[in-house]
């Protein structure tokens, strides 16, 4: 059986979909097998994200519609052989996903793949409900910032009360928390959230923390999930999260303001 | 196979009443003719409890036994006495139970197992099955369960303790909304709204370990976080009401 984790918000504009396409690449570099399904069904982006937009034929809604097969839709990533995107409809609208439908779809892949990743739209309406009604686990979004954090407040209660295990009464969906766009200088100037105020408010455990970075946007913009840079400090604190993510301890870095090397401790090779 | 002979069982069995106003022999025995004359069948060997609670006067037991030999002549079959403590003692003299009076208490009832002694048996398990009837409905007046919440109750969110204290355990974010019939109690930080006392009670407190709340209202009087600012602002706070105002103190 596959893990299904989706990557919510309520929130948009706050890196729902740079993250799924990280962590999804992460998890195949580890060698598992994953799937990252874009369910923002007429806004689709994971797609361009992830660099394969001019493959795209069939869609998410016509496999659940029945105009063509799970095969046919799937999206092989041309860099790691264990990872395959199932993309949005450009065309239709969110009503087109049925609980049936997805359910349907989700089952097939379980049979094939490890992780299922369902990237989620912003919102807490029918697109945003059925990403998370299937899940076994929830990576939070947020950003530091006070409406962001009442949205993933929002949609943490929402995966208690809606999701199928909270109805069916199984074991509560599993949660994490992903603080994105981190700016370590505005949290000291007292303009942002920091790492202690969201993990306060929002009562979650950390998965990690994602500094801003000039990474994040160049990645998007060349189809590149920023993972694959290793040398960024956002493509490492991705890394470091999808280790966590597997059950591996690792240490929350880039928290700090960095300090600069003044000029003559650079002149004399001082640490 | 069970091999037990019997077994011992509560429930609750319909029996007519019959209230004593006067112990006239001669006018019990004409009228009890005439009623029993209008539904012959509907008193044939009916079981009957005899009440004496609102006699007027006092009543021998001769008396008594006269009335009991009538009832019987008409085909009912008396089966128990209501009786008030003065009147106790006939039920010793006309070998019959006694049955508690409705709305009795229970010291009233004090003398009951000696005369469960006398009583034939299905009389005794009778009086057994009253009993325990009586005990449920007071137990579900003293006792209701509160309602206990271990996980955070998030914005958009709202728990309700029907007839009940409510007791949570983790954060109350903003934006979620908290209400009781009783009292409500939080042991992370409330931030959302907090009302206790909904349907009026006046008693209800809230208890919190860290207040921060947006509202906290007992029986419908408020206070909004403006007003809650000065007063025990993140510390741990216990509102009460006291002449219609809200009293925030440390817990």
């Amino acid at each position: 059986m596959a893990k299904i984790i989706v990557v919510t918000s309520g929130k948009g504009g706050v890196g729902k979909t740079t993250s799924s396409a990280a962590i999804s690449t992460g998890l195949a570099q580890r060698g598992h097998k994953t799937v990252v399904i874009d369910f923002d069904v007429g806004l689709r982006n994971l797609d361009l994200i992830m660099g394969c937009e001019r493959r795209v034929v069939y869609d998410f809604v016509n496999v659940i519609n029945g105009e063509a097969t799970l095969n046919q839709a799937l999206i092989k990533d041309k860099r790691n052989e264990n990872l395959y995107i199932l993309p949005a409809s450009q065309t239709r609208d969110k009503d087109a996903l049925t609980e049936e439908g997805v359910q349907n779809v989700l089952n097939e892949l379980s049979r094939e793949f490890e992780f299922i990743i369902c990237d989620s739209p912003a919102g807490i309406e029918r697109g945003a409900q059925m990403a998370l009604y299937f899940a076994d686990a929830a990576i939070v979004t947020t950003n530091p910032e006070v409406s962001s954090v009442r949205d993933s407040d929002r949609i943490l209660g929402i995966l208690q009360s809606k999701s199928r295990r909270a109805e069916s009464g199984e074991a509560p969906v599993e949660e994490h928390l992903l603080l994105t766009r981190y700016n370590p200088e505005r949290v000291e100037a007292g303009e942002m959230l920091s790492v202690a105020d969201v993990e306060d408010i929002l009562a979650v455990p950390l998965l990690g923390v994602i500094p801003e970075s000039q990474a994040v946007l160049k990645a998007s913009n060349q189809g590149v999930p920023v993972i694959l840079d290793a040398e960024s400090d956002a493509g490492q604190a991705y890394a470091d999260a999808v280790s966590r993510l597997l059950g591996e301890e690792r240490e929350h870095r880039f928290l700090e303001v960095q300090k600069k090397k003044g000029f003559l401790s650079r002149l004399l090779g001082g640490k | 196979m069970n091999d037990a002979c019997f077994q011992l069982k509560g429930s609750a069995v319909t029996a007519i009443v019959l209230e004593l106003y006067r112990p006239d022999s001669e006018g019990f025995r004409q009228q009890l003719s005439a009623k029993v004359e209008q539904a012959p069948a509907l008193f044939e060997q009916s079981p009957v409890v005899i009440s004496l609670e609102k006699l007027e006067g006092e009543c021998q037991p001769d008396q008594l036994t006269a009335l009991i030999r009538s009832c019987e002549d008409v085909g009912l079959k008396p089966m128990a006495l209501k009786l008030t403590d003065e009147q106790q003692a006939l039920a010793s003299a006309v070998s019959l139970p006694r049955v508690p009076l409705s709305g009795s208490s229970r010291s009233s009832e004090a003398s009951a197992p000696q005369l469960a002694a006398v009583a034939e048996p299905e009389v005794v398990v009778e009086r057994v099955v009253e009993k325990v009837v009586e005990r449920v409905v007071e137990e579900k007046l003293v006792q209701r369960p509160s309602k206990i919440i271990s996980r955070p109750v998030r914005s958009g969110q709202q728990v309700y303790a029907e007839g009940a204290d409510l007791i949570i355990l983790a954060p109350v974010s903003e934006g979620a909304e908290v209400l009781a019939d009783g009292s409500v109690h939080v042991y992370g930080p409330l931030r959302g709204r907090a009302l206790a006392g909904v349907k009026g009670d006046t008693s209800a407190r809230i208890f919190c370990q860290s207040l921060e709340a947006e509202l906290v209202s007992i029986a419908g009087n408020f206070k909004l976080s403006d007003a809650l600012h000065g007063e025990r602002w993140k510390a741990t706070a216990h509102v009460s009401l006291q002449d219609d105002q809200l009293n925030i103190t440390p817990l």
